[in-house]
Order: C-alpha cells, then sequence, then structure tokens
C-alpha cells in the first residue's frame, strides 16, 4: 500500500516534469505566458510530490517493511531509529529518489523568486531543471525502483518485481541485511545530503546559463541572478567534500582523510571547476571578459556533478564506495554526452555575441591572475579526469588493468596546489586593470617579511624538509596578505571617514560581504593548507604486537596496551574493544579505545581507531589484530599526525566566510531599460 | 643500519633462530603469546612489511592499501610479504613477485611502459597546451590596448599610498554595489 502510493507519487512527478518541459517550450515558441505559468506551476509542484514519495520510503525503512527489497538491503531490526531514516541514502535506489527530492526543492524555490525582470529565462530555467529532474526520476522508475517487492511461488522461487505476479505472494523475510558498516556512522547523516546539495544546487546557475544562451541575453545578467546559488552549491560541495574525509578519518581507518578514490575525486571535479567558476565570474563582472569561458566552466561544472554521481552510482569504477554500484552506467553516459554536446552547441551558435568588451592590459592585473588561477585548478582537473578514466583506457586497448593511486595524483597535483597558494596571497593584492611588479611589490613585501619569519622560525624549530618550508611559506603569505588587506582597508577607510577601526572594518565588511567573505574562505583554506602540510610530510607510523602492559613508542608519545574485551553489542555488533593508555614525553595524557566491530547481519568487519587530537597533533590508535579467548596479546597500528585539527578548524571558518559571502541581500543591479518601466509600475491586482 | 660480516651473520643468524624456535617453544606453552613475533630481532618489522605493502593494492579491495586493508585474504598478502622479505627478497623483488601473480594493478601507480606511458605524460602536455594557449591570448589582448599600463599612477613615496590605495578600494566597492 505504501509502496505503491510512494511509486505513483514518483510517476506523477515524472510525468509532471515531462509536462513541464513541453508547457514551458510550447508558451515560449507561441508565446503564450499562460502556459509558461502552468509550466512553473508544474515545477513548483515536483517538490511536496517527491516529498510523499521519499516520505514513503522513509515509513517503509522504519517499519521495518523487509517485503519491500530495498527495505531489506539496507536496514535491519536491530539498527537505531536514525539510521533507518538515513538509509533512505544509504543505498542506490534511495539516494537516487533523494538526489531527486533535493533538486525539486531547488527547483522549486527557484520558481519562487521574482521573475519580472528576467521572464524570458524562466521557460528555459523550467525546460533545462525538469529536464535534468526527469532524467533522475526515469532512472528510478524504469531501472532503480525503490519500491521493488519481494515476491514467493509456490515452488519456493523468490523474484523482485513492483507487482504481483501471477501465482505469487508476497514474501516476508524475517529480518533486512542491515546497513553497509561502514556507512553507520554520524557523519554519514550528512555527509551525502551536503555532497547531493552541492550537486543539485549547481544545476540552478547551469539552467540560467543555458537561458541566456538560448534567449542570446548574454548580459551578465545571468551571472548576477546566480552568483548567489553558486555559492551555496559551491558550500554545500566543500562541506560535503570535508565531512567525506572527516568520516575517512573516523571510520574507515587508514590513519587518513583523503585516499584518491575515485568516487572522492568524482566529488572533487565539480567542486574544481566550480571554484574555477567563482573566481572568473568576477572578471566577467568587473571587466565584461572571458563570458565565453564562464559558459564553459558552468557546463562543464554541469556535466561533472552528473559524471560524478554516474561514477558514484554506475559501477563502472569499482573503489571502496563499491556499496553504490549498478546497471544504470549506460543512461547515465547517454544523458552526459547528450547534454555535454548540446550545451557545447548552443555556445558555438553564441561564441561571438559573447566577444570580451574589454581588453586585458597588464599580465599582473587581477584578471591575469585569475586566469591564472583558473589555469591550475583546470590543471588539476585534468589530472583527476586522467587518473580516473585511464584504468578503464587501459583495460579496454591492453585488457590490462592498472591502478592509479595516491603517489600519481599527490605529484601531479602537488605544484599546482603550491601554485594556488602563491596565488590566492598575490591576487589580492593587484588591481583590476592594471598592476606592474612595482605596485605588486610595494604592497607585497610587508607580508612577505611575515612569512618568511614563519619560515625561519620553523627552520629555528628544527625542519627542514624543502617541500615543508615552502608550503608553510606559501600558507603564511596567505595568512599575512589576507590580514593586511583587512588591517590596510580598515584603516584606509577609517582615515577617510574619520571612523574608528572596528567601525571602519565593520562597515568594510558589511559594505562588500563578497569580498571580505571571500578572504575569510582564504583563510580557511590556509588552515586547510597547514593540516595537509601536516599530514602529508609529517605523518608517521608503527606497527607492533603487545603484551598486556607493554608498549610502543612513536615520536613523544608511547601507547601501553591495557586490555582488551570482546562483547556483543545490543544493535547487532560483535566489538572487541582495547583499553591502551598513552604517554607523552613520560607524561600520562589519557585513555584510547581503538575497536574493531564486526556486523553480524552484514558479515561486515570496520576498524574504528582511538584519536586523542589536540590543535599540535593527532595520535590515532588502530586495533588490527589481538589474540582470541585470552586477549594477552593484541596487534596496534598507531599514527603521528600532526597539525591534522586545522583541517577541521578550518571547516568551521569556511563555512563562516561562506555564510558572509552569500548571505543574501537586495537585488541591487541596475534595471535592464527596456524593463524599466514595467517593473516601476506596481503590478495590478 | 650496522653491518655485519658474512661470518658474524651467519653465527648471528643460527642464535636467532635459536632464540627464535626457544620463543615459539615457550609460546606455546605460554597461551596469548602465539602473536608475538616480534621476539625474533632478525625477523622483519612489521613496519618494514608496512613500508612495502602501503604502495601496493589487492584486486579484491580495490582502493584500498594493503597496509591498511582489514581483509583476510589482505592479511595473507601481508604474511607472504614478511616471508618473502625473511627470505631476503628485496622491496623490488617482492613488488616483482605480485605483479607476475596477479598484474599490475597490484601497484600503486602502472609501471612506466607501452601505453601506460600516456598516463604520465598527458596531464603535463594538457597543462603547457593550456600555459600556451593562455599566455597566447594575454599577449593578443595586450596588443590591442599596448599602452594601458602609462596610465599607471607614478610613484609618490610610500605616504600617498593610503589615499591612493582608498580611492581603488571605494572605486572597486562602489562597482561591486552596482
Amino acid at each position: 500500500m505504501i509502496a505503491n502510493f510512494g511509486y505513483g507519487a514518483l510517476i506523477i512527478t515524472f510525468l509532471v516534469s515531462l509536462y513541464g518541459v513541453g508547457a514551458a517550450y510550447y508558451g515560449m515558441r507561441q508565446n503564450k505566458p499562460a502556459w509558461v505559468d502552468s509550466a512553473r506551476n508544474g515545477m513548483l509542484l515536483t517538490f511536496p510530490l517527491l516529498s510523499l514519495s521519499a516520505l514513503s520510503i522513509v515509513v517503509l525503512l522504519v517499519t521495518d517493511h523487509y517485503e519491500v527489497e530495498y527495505v531489506a538491503s539496507v536496514t535491519s531490526r536491530s539498527m537505531p531509529m536514525y539510521l533507518k531514516i538515513t538509509a533512505l541514502w544509504g543505498g542506490q535506489a534511495g539516494s537516487l529518489v533523494f538526489w531527486s527530492w533535493l533538486m525539486s526543492a531547488f527547483a522549486s524555490a527557484v520558481t519562487l523568486r521574482k521573475w519580472d525582470r528576467d521572464r524570458e529565462f524562466l521557460p528555459w530555467v523550467i525546460v533545462v531543471s525538469l529536464t535534468t529532474l526527469a532524467f533522475f526520476l526515469a532512472l528510478n522508475i524504469f531501472v532503480e525502483n525503490p519500491f521493488t517487492r519481494l515476491w514467493q511461488f509456490p515452488s519456493g522461487q523468490v523474484v523482485e518485481k513492483m507487482f504481483q505476479p501471477a501465482g505469487s505472494s508476497l514474501f516476508y523475510p524475517r529480518d533486512g541485511q542491515g546497513l553497509n558498516p561502514l556507512l553507520r556512522h554520524p557523519g554519514m547523516i550528512i555527509h551525502p545530503p551536503m555532497l547531493y546539495l552541492g550537486f543539485v544546487s549547481f544545476v540552478i546557475p547551469y539552467a540560467f546559463a543555458v537561458a541566456a544562451l538560448v534567449t542570446g541575453r548574454t548580459d551578465d545578467r545571468w551571472i548576477r541572478l546566480t552568483r548567489r546559488w553558486t555559492l551555496w552549491a559551491w558550500m554545500f560541495l566543500s562541506l560535503g567534500l570535508v565531512l567525506g574525509g572527516r568520516w575517512a578519518y573516523d571510520v574507515l581507518g587508514w590513519g587518513g582523510y583523503w585516499g584518491w578514490d575515485p568516487v572522492e575525486i568524482a566529488a572533487f571535479m565539480p567542486w574544481l571547476t566550480g571554484t574555477a567558476f567563482l573566481h572568473s565570474v568576477m572578471i566577467q563582472e568587473k571587466r565584461g571578459m572571458l563570458k565565453q569561458w564562464n559558459m564553459v566552466l558552468v557546463i562543464l561544472t554541469y556535466s561533472l556533478v552528473i559524471f560524478g554521481t554516474f561514477l558514484t552510482r554506475s559501477g563502472v569504477l569499482s573503489s571502496v564506495h563499491a556499496f553504490a554500484q549498478s546497471a544504470v552506467g549506460p543512461l547515465f553516459f547517454g544523458f552526459i554526452g547528450l547534454t555535454f554536446v548540446t550545451s557545447l552547441s548552443l555556445l558555438l551558435h553564441r561564441w561571438n555575441d559573447l566577444k570580451a568588451k574589454a581588453e586585458m592590459t597588464s599580465m599582473l592585473s587581477r584578471e591575469a591572475l585569475f586566469l591564472l588561477n583558473n589555469l591550475l585548478f583546470i590543471g588539476i582537473l585534468v589530472v583527476c579526469f586522467w587518473g580516473v578514466i585511464f584504468p578503464l583506457i587501459s583495460e579496454l586497448f591492453t585488457g590490462q588493468k592498472v591502478t592509479v593511486g595516491p603517489p600519481f595524483y599527490e605529484r601531479a597535483n602537488g605544484p599546482l596546489m603550491a601554485g594556488l597558494l602563491l596565488l590566492m596571497a598575490i591576487a589580492p593584492l593587484s588591481a583590476w586593470g592594471h598592476s606592474t611588479i612595482k605596485t605588486l611589490g610595494r604592497a607585497v613585501w610587508k607580508p612577505a617579511v611575515v612569512a618568511i619569519v614563519a619560515v625561519l622560525a620553523v627552520i629555528a624549530a628544527g625542519i627542514v624538509n624543502p617541500y615543508a618550508l615552502i608550503g608553510i611559506f606559501l600558507t603564511a603569505l596567505v595568512i599575512a596578505v589576507t590580514l593586511y588587506e583587512y588591517w590596510r582597508g580598515a584603516l584606509a577607510r577609517g582615515k577617510r571617514h574619520g571612523e574608528s577601526f572596528f567601525v571602519a572594518l565593520w562597515e568594510l565588511v558589511k559594505r562588500n560581504r563578497r569580498r571580505y567573505g571571500g578572504y575569510i574562505i582564504h583563510l580557511s583554506m590556509a588552515m586547510l593548507a597547514i593540516g595537509i602540510i601536516g599530514i602529508e610530510i609529517f605523518q608517521s607510523e608503527t606497527q607492533g604486537t603487545l603484551s598486556q602492559g607493554e608498549s610502543l613508542t612513536l615520536g613523544e608519545y608511547t601507547m601501553s596496551y591495557q586490555s582488551l574485551a570482546v562483547f556483543d553489542a545490543p544493535d547487532g555488533r560483535n566489538v572487541a574493544r582495547a583499553v591502551v593508555s598513552v604517554n607523552k614525553n613520560g607524561k600520562p595524557v589519557g585513555e584510547l579505545y581503538p575497536r574493531r566491530d564486526f556486523f553480524y547481519d552484514s558479515q561486515q568487519p570496520m576498524t574504528i581507531p582511538g584519536v586523542r587530537s589536540t590543535i599540535e597533533d593527532d595520535f590515532y590508535v588502530l586495533l588490527v589484530d589481538w589474540e582470541e579467548i585470552s586477549t594477552n596479546s593484541a596487534t596496534f597500528k598507531v599514527y603521528h599526525n600532526p597539525l591534522v585539527k586545522w583541517m577541521w578548524m578550518g571547516s568551521w571558518v569556511f563555512i563562516f566566510g561562506t555564510l558572509i559571502a552569500a548571505w543574501p541581500e537586495a537585488d541591487t543591479d541596475p534595471v535592464p531599460a527596456r524593463n524599466r518601466k514595467r517593473a516601476s509600475v506596481p503590478a495590478k491586482a | 643500519m650496522m653491518r655485519y660480516s658474512r661470518l658474524t651473520m651467519v653465527n648471528l643468524l643460527s642464535i636467532m633462530r635459536l632464540v627464535f624456535l626457544m620463543a615459539v617453544f615457550f609460546a606455546l606453552l605460554v597461551p596469548g603469546a602465539a602473536l608475538a613475533q616480534d621476539t625474533d630481532p632478525d625477523a622483519p618489522t612489521d613496519d618494514e612489511v608496512n613500508a612495502i605493502a602501503r604502495e601496493m593494492y589487492c584486486p579484491v579491495c580495490e582502493n584500498v592499501p594493503l597496509d591498511v586493508c582489514g581483509t583476510q585474504a589482505c592479511a595473507q598478502w601481508r604474511a607472504l610479504i614478511r616471508e618473502k622479505l625473511n627470505e631476503g627478497w628485496s622491496e623490488a623483488e617482492i613488488k616483482a613477485y605480485f605483479v607476475d601473480q596477479y598484474g599490475a594493478r597490484v601497484l600503486a601507480e602502472p609501471p612506466r611502459q607501452g601505453l601506460n606511458w600516456l598516463v604520465y605524460v598527458v596531464p603535463p602536455i594538457a597543462f603547457l597546451a593550456g600555459a600556451y594557449i593562455l599566455y597566447r591570448g594575454l599577449q593578443s589582448w595586450r596588443q590591442i590596448e599596448p599602452v594601458a599600463v602609462a596610465d599607471e599612477p607614478p610613484q609618490q613615496g610610500e605616504d600617498i599610498l593610503p589615499d591612493d590605495y582608498v580611492a581603488r578600494l571605494e572605486e572597486e566597492l562602489r562597482r561591486s554595489q552596482q
């Protein structure tokens, strides 16, 4: 009953989406605004409809309806309520519904904005949004149906069908298989939603870009309309990535946060083009340049969003995220190909309309440096894309499977990322239009002195690794330059307006939130860089088998094996939990409890580290093995991860900065001349 | 690392073996000590095994490095690495052995041969091509308006900077407010 209801809601949403696409197109071609309004109402309707469908899945999940195949595959009776709810995105079919549901939320939200001034964009925004939505719904309806039930024939054979095959009856398994243990973690509650929010919200800027291309209204309006969408999308995507890293650090038990896994890269690639886009749109706004390039970036970002979902969902690449594999690959591939080719054709059609208004005047101007930033982001993208697809190419042409792992990505991307840090330090000091070595040098020398002092201090502390010193210099330079920008901005404003420093600072940030919010994001990136330098360059590890009372030393830390208990937890786990005491420089600093959980329902183990985390370093202990029954001895792997906490602190600063930059404010765009009259006349009731 | 002469090494090894056998004997007597492989000081340490395993991947648990993979199969691979190290094999020999047995996918990076070169050369070539295109683009944009840099205000010493800066700042703020 509930399953039929949910499935019905999916089908109706699909039909409404198709209707919306058709009505918007027809209304626009025939110049009949009523049809476009009808399509707009349809788009608004998709959100409540899909909410019903998603809610149906949640009800089935929490009420143990194991006759529904999806419910049986991702939940079990022993799972707590919150995990049963989050199992909505714990498997293939459910997560696609979840994707569509978020997409419909954004599509509905965009219909609610005031369209008076951008009426010509509306039909095309509807067409693009609803086409994307219809594609994902079609996947759910025809390939990955979350409402499929299990039916048993008298012969005992069980089949998965949506509707009852003749001669069969519903099959009720006694229990489900349970959620993949890797997903039973608080981080998993928010990591996929954030990532998906980031993915789907990038559809909106793309929809506006396509609308601008089709209608020929290729001024900056589409960029001004979507810049906040883009920032929000970017924030969600970034948070999704950081939370994924945090989850890996806490759950996957490899001592790191990022393993250059194809699915991680799949989420990272749209972030790269999205970040490049965020920077290069500023060139278009300030200087009227790079219009074509911005279109390329937004099209690439949309395609990479779909490609990212495709990589996760198609099973084309096997990875630690292998739980997300299925046979939807060819459909995704077709959809990406179709949208990419169509978008590029539209872009070529408008190529000449998008010619730059202004000219580049200096190699050191801010726009030139932003272009360099774009080159580096795209460079990293090429490395990532090529690394992800090369194993497929190799298998296709030589039949040989190869692994492209972390050493490749780190070697190739390291210098590019260092280049980005350098630009992050220099570009804020350069001026739009023109900058010379002299003006730039005049601005940069004070922060550079601070950065050099920081490096000397680090050398005095005994660190001589050249990569670390370069990284520390660049990071210090970014921090110094950013703080210096606040400082001299507030001083200059205070001097001109007779305001005190703090009032001037407040006014400065208030009057250009995007700029100064952006600088806070730069600071957060520097904090992330500190964490990355710490763990990538200075991580150390050791492993040893200890009898009770014996200890293992790593750097300043010593851990002693105290005891180990093996017991069954009420939620269907067998837990082996060790107690180790930790000393730093001979002083006790507490106990850690690394453990190994074994999930009976899915027959999978999971290694949960014991971590002592400080601003200086993390001491990270894994329980690798132990002597059964007697527990007299156990094997531990320990990592010393310097500075890694800076990454997580940087994430909070990052959220703060993005909120400042993206917080809504009144639409300050000048009203286009042809619309001015209409916009200024109050609408008649 | 300390080096021993061959004779001393042999003697040392035989003593070690004796110690190891005794340790195994006592380990069998004392329940719970069977995990303590480190009783033979010459046996490869876990860290030595992990140093090699870190750069390898088993074909089943793709994208999980061998040193941290928790499956039984990977534990057996690590045991095999330990065995080979114990027999005096070098890291390269051990890796070559696994490549022979299971194919190049066990390595963290494709071996530099044949088609695999593409994975290493395509990104730098693409980057250089991008850099060249960007350079040419900047050049052609500059040629259109070659005198623009002359707009640069003359340097008037450090004191004038804040006003110069504030004018620019105000201008940018004004423009962003539009």
